[in-house]
C-alpha cells in the first residue's frame, strides 16, 4: 500500500488516480500509523516552500517521515515535495528542509538566461545519468515529463539521476538509497508518468 | 530543451462538449471524458475546459465531469468560464484542474489574483485575456469579448502577472475565428512585455499557422485552438511532425 502524505498542501487528487490507474492501493492520509504501516510514501506539494515546510511540521509527520525513510522505507517526494527532502531552501528567506537529500533549492533565475520564462512550464525531455536508476527502468532517456517550477535541487550533484536542459542542466530528479524525488509531476506526464509510479512501487 | 505546447480547448455546457466533434471512431462525440482520452492519446500536451453553463446544476455537472476526466488522463488540466472567488478555485482544484484561468473575474476584482497565487501558487493562476484593436490600441474585453472594458491590454497583462499570475493566455479577438494565422503583432507585444510563459490563442487555422507561430516568436510557449482540431482540420500528430520537421521542439 502506499501512503500519500496530506499535510494541507496541494491537489492530491491526480495523484490518488494514478495509482489507481496502474491498479496499486493508495490512501491520501494525515494518520501517522498509516504511514507507519504503509509500503511506500509519497510526499506531495506544491506551492512555497516555507508555507509547506511549516505545514507539514505542524502535523508532526515530518518526523515521522523521517524515521521511515531511515528505517529503509521507499519514499518519493514530487515537485515541492522533491524539494522539501532537501537540506534547505533560499525560496523567500532561508527555510530548512527535512535534510534527507544533500543539497539545497534554490531560484532556476540565479542559473538561466533572462529571456526564458518563469516559471518552467512545460514538457521537457529527461538526461539520465551514467547509470539510469531503477525508477525510469521502464522509459526511456529524452522521454518528456511535465514541469512546472520556478526553483530547483542545487549542490546535490552525487543524488542526481536525471537533469533537464531549460537554459540550463537543471535537477529533474534525485535519489538517495530509496529516498527519491522528483521535480516533474508523474501524475500529470501520461504514459512515461505512469511508468515512473508503477517502478517506484517495485522499488 | 522544453517543447512548445499544444493545447485543445473544449467549451463544456451542462457537462457536455459543445459544438460536437467530428471524429470517425469516436461513439459519443459530446462526451468530455471521450474526447480529453482521445485528444490526450493523440498527444494533446494539455487540455483546457471552458465552463460555459450560467446555472448552478451545470456547475454542479461540470466538476462531475471534471473529476472523471482527471480520474482518466493524466496531462495537465486548465479549467476557465466562471471563475470569480476562491470558493471558484477550490472547487475546480479539488477536481482535479490543475491550473485556474481567469477573465472577467479578475477585471472585476483584481485582487483574486493575488489571494489566489498566495493560496494556490503563481503556477495555478492564469490570467486569460480577450483583447482586440479600438483605434491602434490593444484594449481588454470582458465577458466573452462582448464589453469593451476600456482597459489598455498591456498594461493590464503586466498588472495581472505582478499580482501573482504564473501565465498568460492571450486570445486575440481581431483573429479569433478568421482561420488567418495567430495575431503575431499582439503576441510579440504581450511577450516583451512579461516573463511568464504566453500562450497563443486565436486565428489558427492550418498547421502552417502553428510553424510560423513558433518561428516568428520563439518565446511564445504554447498554441490553444479549438475547432480546428475538433473538426479535424488539423490532426495533433500531423501537426506535431510538421513542428519538428521545421526545427521546432515538441514531445512526440
Amino acid at each position: 500500500m502506499v501512503a500519500i502524505i496530506d499535510y494541507g498542501v496541494g491537489n492530491l487528487f491526480s495523484l490518488r488516480s494514478s495509482f489507481a490507474a496502474i491498479g496499486v492501493e493508495a490512501v491520501v492520509t494525515s494518520d501517522a500509523e498509516m504511514l507507519r504501516k504503509a509500503d511506500r510514501l509519497i510526499l506531495p506539494g506544491v506551492g512555497a516552500f516555507g508555507d509547506a515546510a511549516a505545514k507539514l511540521r505542524a502535523t508532526g509527520l515530518d518526523k515521522v517521515l523521517i524515521d521511515e525513510a531511515k528505517k529503509g522505507k521507499a519514499v518519493m517526494g514530487i515537485c515541492l515535495g522533491m524539494q522539501l527532502l532537501f537540506e534547505k531552501s533560499l525560496e523567500y528567506g532561508e527555510h530548512e528542509g527535512l535534510g534527507l537529500i544533500k543539497g539545497e533549492v534554490r531560484a532556476i533565475s540565479e542559473v538561466i538566461p533572462r529571456e526564458l520564462p518563469i516559471p518552467q512550464i512545460g514538457w521537457n525531455a529527461l538526461r539520465f545519468k551514467e547509470n539510469k536508476h531503477p525508477i525510469f527502468k521502464y522509459i526511456n532517456e529524452g522521454d518528456c515529463v511535465y514541469f512546472v517550477h520556478s526553483y530547483y535541487g542545487a549542490n546535490c550533484d552525487e543524488s542526481v539521476i536525471a537533469d533537464t536542459e531549460y537554459g540550463a542542466h537543471l535537477t529533474a530528479a534525485v535519489a538517495s538509497g530509496r529516498v527519491c524525488g522528483c521535480q516533474f509531476h508523474p501524475e500529470k506526464s501520461g504514459k512515461v508518468g505512469l511508468a515512473i509510479l508503477k517502478a517506484f512501487c517495485e522499488l | 530543451m522544453i517543447t512548445k505546447r499544444i493545447i485543445p480547448c473544449l467549451d463544456v455546457r451542462d457537462g457536455r462538449v459543445v459544438k460536437g466533434v467530428n471524429f470517425r471512431g469516436l461513439a459519443d462525440v459530446n462526451s468530455p471524458v471521450a474526447l480529453a482520452k482521445y485528444y490526450s492519446e493523440c498527444g494533446a500536451d494539455e487540455l483546457v475546459f471552458y465552463d460555459i453553463t450560467a446555472s448552478s446544476e451545470g456547475r454542479a455537472l461540470f466538476t462531475d465531469i471534471l473529476r472523471d476526466v482527471a480520474s482518466t488522463i493524466f496531462i495537465p488540466l486548465t479549467v476557465g468560464g466562471g471563475i470569480n472567488t476562491l470558493e471558484d478555485f477550490d472547487r475546480v482544484l479539488k477536481c482535479g484542474a490543475d491550473k485556474v484561468s481567469v477573465n472577467s473575474g479578475a477585471i472585476k476584482n483584481p485582487s483574486l489574483i493575488d489571494e489566489a497565487a498566495k493560496r494556490y501558487g503563481d503556477q495555478c493562476v492564469v490570467i486569460s485575456a480577450d483583447v482586440k484593436r479600438v483605434d491602434g490600441v490593444f484594449r481588454v474585453y470582458a465577458k466573452g469579448g462582448r464589453e469593451n472594458t476600456g482597459k489598455e491590454a498591456i498594461s493590464w497583462i503586466k498588472e495581472c502577472v505582478e499580482r501573482g499570475a504564473g501565465e498568460v493566455v492571450l486570445n486575440s479577438i481581431d483573429t479569433d475565428g478568421v482561420k488567418a494565422g495567430f495575431d503575431l503583432e499582439m503576441l510579440s507585444a504581450v511577450c516583451a512585455a512579461v516573463n511568464v510563459p504566453v500562450v497563443a490563442s486565436g486565428g489558427a487555422g492550418s498547421a502552417e499557422d502553428f510553424v510560423e507561430l513558433f518561428k516568428t516568436i520563439p518565446s511564445v510557449s504554447a498554441g490553444l485552438a479549438a475547432s480546428i482540431f475538433h473538426f479535424g482540420e488539423v490532426t495533433i500528430p500531423s501537426l506535431k511532425r510538421e513542428l519538428a520537421d521545421n526545427g521546432i521542439s515538441v514531445r512526440l
